[in-house]
């Protein structure tokens, strides 16, 4: 299978705190590949490192290399707004930009590419937002505020407003934790469709949901990746003694 | 919460009539023990609880006395203030606001220049403050590195506390001889064409009054905007950055408008000072009642026709006169504090999240 993204010896430190130590990892292209730990394991963290929103923070500092399409995104002369239009971020609670509409939110990120009529736009997001399978739910209210939504629906504009944009890989940073059942179950639908035309890159607390979603699953612990693998595998037969501590909830 | 909800089964019945549904309208719950209170939400409903009831009761009444005591204070101050301005109204009518003589020989009383400069000079001053404060609460909050910003930051705020009567001075023997022998010279020279710019170069002036405004206003909206800029949640500017966006593209689509009641909110509270403000106008705008689209030619505004008069006024009438200039004032303000609501609540109407 193709690799999509690969991560090579990554190290984030913020300030004194060596968050992420040495991890390398491939990421196959057009799957699902969960990160799961406990909390504090550097699992969001590595997440944050694949679309540079690290750039962000001034005491962050990453190293090592990761390669998207065998490209550096951290090579010197890249463009991290560029690095962030082809891999796309899911947040963990739904944020929609609440000053606007149902219709202006799924295109506030296509509109920051330039020129855009009346009837691309109208197609966008239709598109899109059949592609969330929101589009039936909404369709007579496009011009009402995005934050008349439930949160369920929230997350799945969120999506939306990420897929209009055309990335190539999709992270979502535990994009069900604020969620009901029901809710979370659509997304987990949802997951499961976009692979086909993205890569997916889940991080989850909740070990079911990466059983459920993913085709790979990476087990981190205390900032180190203990071990990847086949979401079967991982879930069957770990080879580690913590993995499988961790999967049948003796600790974390 | 949670732990509340697994040892007792929703609907049943706790003590005193709370179930576990009830709990949940609770936004914290003290150990359930007998003779503790369950703290409840803002919801305002209210339950008996021997003791503690009567302390709420007393608590109860006194912040209600105090919130009465600003209401009637108000009243009675709007009530003298009509009272005293009888005399003008009942002399002038409505001459009072569109008449422009001011003869307290002759008892001719009428307020229109000082209307016309006291609303020029504010919406002018708020003009140009509004982007200057935006720049700045931008370039504090998001642009500049963090040490620079506060720093920038806690000098803008030094401004606010400068009393206005050294803004004043300051505006009098500085500013005004360097408006009249560089700024007006240079305007009449080069746009003397437009009628805005047109007369003799007198230094105090509308527009000396102008810019003492726009410095005592700015800090004020640059504070208030940097307030609540910083309260935008990162989750907003993330949404945006996630998206592809530049540092400024940021701004336009997550951060301003997320904002944005809250920037109109600061607004509106300069120009209230602004309206409002007395000592340094006063000591720059020139004083001479007169309506004149030139911004080079001396004017007079509401307050500062108070404040030079009404130790010396020479008769019943010019006293109510004033007042009633002072009452016209306390309505404008009104007008503008009630416009600002309106225009804060259609552009927050229908959507739950964001703040005021």
């Amino acid at each position: 299978m193709q690799t999509k993204v690969q991560l090579d010896n990554l190290n984030v430190h913020f300030g004194k705190t060596h968050a992420v130590k040495g991890v390398s990892l491939e990421f196959p292209a057009n799957s699902v590949t969960a990160i799961i730990g406990p909390s504090g394991c550097g699992k969001s963290t590595v997440l944050r490192s694949l679309n540079r929103m690290h750039d962000l923070v001034p005491a962050a500092r990453v190293t090592g290399r990761i390669l998207l399409d065998n490209d550096d995104i951290y090579e010197r002369g890249v463009d991290p707004v560029g690095i962030r239009r082809r891999i796309g971020m899911v947040f963990q609670k739904p944020n929609p930009f609440p000053a606007m509409s149902i219709h202006d939110n799924v295109l506030a990120g296509y509109k920051l590419l330039g020129r855009l009529n009346r009837t691309t736009a109208d197609e966008i997001v239709e598109s899109s937002l059949k592609r969330v399978a929101l589009w039936d739910e909404v369709k007579d209210r496009l011009k009402t505020n995005a934050m008349e939504l439930s949160g369920g629906q929230q997350q799945r504009l969120c999506i939306a407003r990420t897929i209009a944009v055309q990335p190539e890989v999709i992270l979502m940073d535990e994009p069900c934790s604020a969620l009901d059942p029901i809710a979370t179950l659509k997304i987990e639908e949802l997951i499961d469709e976009l692979k086909e035309q993205y890569t997916v890159i889940i991080v989850t607390h909740n070990m079911q949901q990466a059983a459920r979603v993913s085709d790979y699953t990476a087990f981190f612990y205390m900032g180190e990746m203990v071990e990847c693998g086949t979401t079967k595998m991982i879930f069957t037969t770990p080879e580690q003694r913590q993995t499988e501590d961790y999967i049948t909830g003796r600790f974390g | 919460m949670d732990g509340a909800r697994a040892f007792f089964p929703p609907g049943q019945l706790l003590r005193k009539g709370y179930t576990v549904n009830d709990l949940e309208t609770c936004e914290r719950v003290e150990t359930l023990t007998e003779g503790t209170v369950v703290k409840e939400s803002s919801s305002g409903r209210t339950r008996n609880n021997g003791a503690h009831s009567q302390g709420d009761f007393i608590f109860r009444g006194v912040t209600f006395l105090l919130a009465a005591s600003i209401i009637l204070i108000l009243i009675l101050m709007g009530w003298e203030m009509v009272r005293e301005s009888l005399p003008a109204i009942r002399k002038f009518g409505w001459r009072f606001i569109s008449g422009r003589e001011w003869d307290a020989v002759q008892g001719e009383f009428a307020a229109l220049p000082y209307i016309y400069g006291s609303v020029v000079s504010s919406i002018l001053a708020i003009l140009l403050a509004t982007p200057l404060s935006i720049g700045t609460a931008l370039f504090v909050t998001e642009i500049a590195p963090s040490r620079l910003g506060n720093m920038v930051a806690a000098l803008v705020e030094l401004l606010a506390a400068i009393p206005s009567v050294i803004y004043g001075l300051w505006g009098v023997l500085v500013m005004a001889p360097w408006l009249q022998q560089t700024v007006q010279p240079f305007l009449i020279n080069k746009f003397g064409f437009l009628p805005f710019f047109q007369g003799a170069p007198y230094g105090v002036s509308m527009l000396a009054a102008v810019f003492i405004l726009v410095i005592m206003i700015v800090p004020i909206i640059t504070s208030i905007t940097k307030e609540v800029l910083l309260a935008v949640p990162g989750s907003q500017k993330e949404a945006a950055y996630a998206l592809g966006a530049t540092r400024w593209e940021m701004m336009r689509v997550a951060l301003l408008p997320y904002a944005r009641s809250g920037i109109l909110g600061a607004v509106i509270l300069g120009l209230g000072r602004a309206i409002g403000e007395t000592m340094a106008v006063t000591m720059v705008i020139g004083n001479t009642p007169q309506i004149s689209l030139s911004l080079l030619s001396p004017a007079y505004t509401m307050p500062s026709v108070i404040a030079n008069e009404f130790a010396e006024t020479t008769s019943k009438l010019h006293s109510s006169a004033l007042m009633e200039i002072g009452l016209i004032l306390l309505v404008i303000t009104l007008l503008i504090n009630v416009m600002a609501r309106l225009l804060i609540w259609s552009v927050t109407r229908g959507r739950t999240g964001g703040h005021a």
